[in-house]
């Protein structure tokens, strides 16, 4: 069969138009780069645009908040492992970015004397959560792809990124992507590129995030043989629709809701005494997790209450007018009336592709920088949010570190060269491809993507041990072997979704062995990993980030120390 | 419980013309349209081609027309549907790309056409704009648009002419034009002042009744073709 080939050039390019990516492309169009955007989907159908409770900055508005305070609650909720010295730029630049977002246009909530409104989010110690209702991503998503119309970015939108160009010389010059639409391979040249491809709660059964979040930017990173850091931290938001992880808004927790077990009893005055409903989620997810398992669901069953009634109609109606339409819609339940059902679902990446502070990927995830490569949003790890991100900083990662990175790239492409793409690159993804529109297999990519769902929620959950790992990192192996035998069924070039799901399904295997791995290697409990058969942390080992490369024999580990400045690890209580 | 789909199928670089296929699947209790398409697609006909993202209504990728209406696949209960066969076909008006999926070029042209970005020419405060919550009422409905297309393209004035800005752009326009922040208002005012523009509008509420957010987009045109009369600016 004939695949078509297409060749483009430009100073940037921006894999991903989610916050991070959009805020990139802005910063370099702005700085009057030559920029280029791919993304699997138009921009607004990002996974950004779910983000519901708000984003985090230390303005004030509500309390007497400090970036100080910012940024030891940050380092606090990310049980010590967030480097200290990201963390207190990110608290700083975070306010610059929330009045910088108010400029291009957002609908901000706001305080009767037409101010910022600020509300209350598990963690913070201080109403820091700025908002839009409760769909503060849309409105901030959409603001950004606004302004990149208006700065006239250039969008390939649903062009799936299938190839990371690393050349020999240790330089990125671009990725390779195929045409969803269309079909035909695309041949993007750049001087930098930036993965800005979001997270991987895909790779669980029950997730709150959207069909896209795939994990592709980090597979593509682990087949050039680069690292990532810090996988094994999964966090599961303690509330997910039942059965559907559809998310429900720490902000209905923000706003006063309790979460309420079989016996009718607010249980996480046993958790958390002081901070009950509002402790971080790593918390309240392994609460939740432990009244189910103990027999304290709703009527027994693997679900809790979360119960808004007494915030009243009017609050619901106005703060949190989205939540309510989908607990009706999904499951028939009006908050105003009812309780929620409840159960944990599988929400955000706390590691990723290791980067500096200004966005540049470190190829042995310590101190070497790969030219021409960059990676921010939720698809990097800088590390922000440690081993548990406290609620609303991802957004605030999001768009600050899409500002950074993309001034750092249009700084970087003012003296480098475009260096060219060497044709073995072209070729192994064209061989990609092929394999499937032309290859004969055997299993579907949703029958191995079931029975790894099954692997990871059942073995790489929120209570995690020893022998559990141990054979999901052996299952997740088994099933890789599989992928050559991965069936598409449709042999057409336009918009192939089957194609579309192989591809996805590949890269959902190719990282879940990290995080396996990540968790089996990590003997104790940190922030949202947590071993029963090692239940407390352990700082004089385990105080150190994970660095994890693929290798055919298996994953290989190596570490880095934690940046520590301010604020010596102590005991985290609630 | 067994329901049946008669799903619309197109390949225009393959096949002649359209046709459309059935399929009958075994459904549970809550399944939403979207679960119905995942699940065909899944176990029963791998070739079938939809768009969908977030799965919760807010994405704006899954607008399709289901039993003759605009709807999102994802937001649309089966139960809600009787107990007929369940038709399913892509948006009107727009070129096909494969089965559900259209080309949404043309309607992301027209949107680019009314300057949907925040314009502001004085200098701006070291912190936020003011905006008081009544002000921002105006607003915040029409912010709440996902681009899903739904309303363009239930639109018999669309459908006559494409060159029609349609609903959903008009919309944007409005959310710029009425927030008390921005500053462009005249000269988009003047943009969708146009026989293509406001005054293809004639209030037959298609776009009204289509919308998954419930936005009363022919009110917020009216309001528009007020200020136009009026010409406040
Ligand atoms: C339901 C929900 C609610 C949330 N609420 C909040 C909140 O209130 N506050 C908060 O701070 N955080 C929240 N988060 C987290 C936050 O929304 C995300 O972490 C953040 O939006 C990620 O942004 P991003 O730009 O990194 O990635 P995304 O928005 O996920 O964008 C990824 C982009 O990469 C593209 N892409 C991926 N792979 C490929 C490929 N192979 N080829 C081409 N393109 C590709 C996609 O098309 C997409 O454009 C929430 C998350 C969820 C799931
Ligand atoms: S106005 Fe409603 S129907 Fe039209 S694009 Fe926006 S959300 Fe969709
Ligand atoms: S899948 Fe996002 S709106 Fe339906």
């Amino acid at each position: 069969m004939q695949i078509e080939k297409y060749y483009h050039k430009s100073d940037a390019l921006v894999v991903g138009t989610g916050l991070a990516g959009l805020r990139a492309a802005l910063a370099l169009a702005d700085a009057g780069i030559d920029t280029i955007t791919i993304s699997k989907v138009y921009p607004t159908r990002s996974h950004s645009v779910s983000a519901q409770g708000g984003i985090a900055a230390a303005i004030g508005h509500a309390s007497d908040d400090s970036t100080e305070l910012h940024m030891w609650d940050t380092v606090k909720g990310s049980d010590y492992l967030g480097d200290q010295d990201a963390i207190e730029m990110f608290v700083n630049e975070a306010i610059k970015t929330v009045y910088e977002m108010e400029h291009m246009g957002v609908v901000f909530s706001r305080m009767p004397d037409g101010r910022i409104a600020q509300r209350r989010f598990g963690g913070h110690s201080r109403p820091r959560a700025v908002y839009a209702a409760d769909y503060t991503g849309h409105v901030l998503l959409h603001t950004l792809f606004e302004q990149c119309i208006k700065k006239k970015v250039r969008f390939f939108n649903e062009f799936f990124v299938l190839k990371l160009i690393l050349r020999e010389d240790g330089v990125v010059s671009g990725v390779v992507a195929w045409d969803i639409r269309n079909g035909g391979l695309h041949i993007f040249n750049a001087k930098a590129t930036l993965f800005a491809t979001g997270g991987f709660g895909r790779a669980f059964k029950i997730t709150s995030n959207s069909f896209t979040n795939t994990g592709d930017g980090l597979s593509l990173v682990l087949r050039e043989g680069l690292p990532i850091e810090d996988l094994e931290f999964v966090q599961f938001h303690p509330t997910g629709l039942y059965r559907l992880g559809i998310l429900v808004s720490e902000a209905a927790r923000g706003e006063g809701g309790y979460l309420i077990n079989g016996k009718g009893e607010r249980f996480m005055k046993r958790y958390a005494p002081e901070k009950m409903e509002l402790a971080p989620r790593d918390v309240v997810a392994r609460a939740e997790q432990t009244e189910i398992n103990e027999g304290r669901g709703i009527d027994g069953k693997d679900y809790i209450y979360l119960d808004l009634r007494h915030l009243g109609a009017e609050k619901i109606k106005e703060r949190l007018p989205q939540i309510r339409e989908l607990a009706m819609n999904f499951l028939g339940v009006d908050p105003i009336k009812e309780p929620i059902p409840i159960q944990p679902t599988a929400h955000y990446q706390m590691g990723g592709i290791p980067t500096t502070k200004r966005g540049e990927v470190l190829g042995d995830g310590k101190s070497q920088v790969v030219p021409g490569f960059y990676a921010a949003g939720e698809a990097a790890c800088v590390s922000i949010h440690g081993a548990n991100r406290l609620g609303t900083n991802s957004q605030q990662e999001a768009i600050t570190m899409g500002r950074i990175t993309g001034l750092a790239m249009a700084e970087f492409v003012k003296k480098a060269d475009l260096m060219p793409v060497p044709d073995k690159a072209v070729e192994e993804a064209e061989a990609h491809v092929r394999r499937y529109l032309e290859g004969k297999g055997s299993v579907r990519p949703f029958e191995l993507r079931e029975r790894l769902h099954e692997i990871m929620t059942n073995k790489v959950g929120i209570f995690r041990n020893e022998r559990d790992l141990t054979e999901a990192v052996r299952q997740v192996r088994e099933l890789e072997a599989e992928i050559p035998n991965i069936h598409v069924e449709d042999k057409g070039v336009r918009f192939n979704l089957d194609l579309q799901e192989a591809l996805e399904t590949e890269n959902l295997l190719v990282f879940s062995e990290v995080i396996a791995a990540g968790a089996l290697n990590r003997r104790e409990s940190r922030g949202a990993h947590y071993r029963v058969d090692y239940p407390k942390r352990d700082d004089e080992n385990w105080l150190k980030h994970t660095l994890a490369w693929k290798t055919p024999e298996g994953v290989k580990f190596d570490y880095k120390p934690v940046v520590i400045t301010k604020y010596q690890p102590q005991e985290r209580k609630y | 419980m067994k329901r049946k789909f008669r799903i619309f199928r197109y390949q225009p670089d393959k096949d002649k013309k359209p046709y459309y296929k059935e399929y009958e699947i075994e459904i549970e209790d809550g399944w939403t349209v979207l679960d119905a398409l995942n699940h065909i697609h899944w176990y029963v006909d791998g070739t079938l081609a939809y768009r969908r993202a977030c799965r919760s209504e807010i994405c704006g990728s899954c607008a399709m027309r289901i039993n003759g209406k605009n709807r999102l696949a994802c937001k649309t209960q089966i139960k809600t549907l009787g107990s007929g066969t369940i038709k399913i076909e892509p948006l009107p008006g727009l070129p096909i790309i494969k089965d559900m999926v259209v080309d949404m070029d043309p309607f992301f042209r027209n949107l680019e056409k009314v300057k949907p970005y925040f314009i502001k020419y004085s200098p701006l405060p070291e912190e936020e704009q003011l905006q008081t919550p009544e002000e921002r009422d105006l607003i915040n409905e029409a912010a709440m648009c996902i681009l899903c297309g739904a309303c363009t393209t239930s639109c018999p004035s669309f459908w006559a002419n494409p060159d029609y800005l349609g609903p959903a752009a008009l919309l944007k326009a409005y959310r710029f034009i009425f927030d008390s922040r921005d500053e462009g208002g005249k000269e988009r005012l003047e943009i969708i002042n146009d026989r293509n523009g406001l005054w293809r509008c004639h209030a037959i509420f298609n776009c009204t009744e289509a919308c998954p957010k419930n936005i009363n987009i022919t009110h917020y045109i009216k309001k528009l073709q007020n200020l136009a009369v009026n010409n406040q600016f």
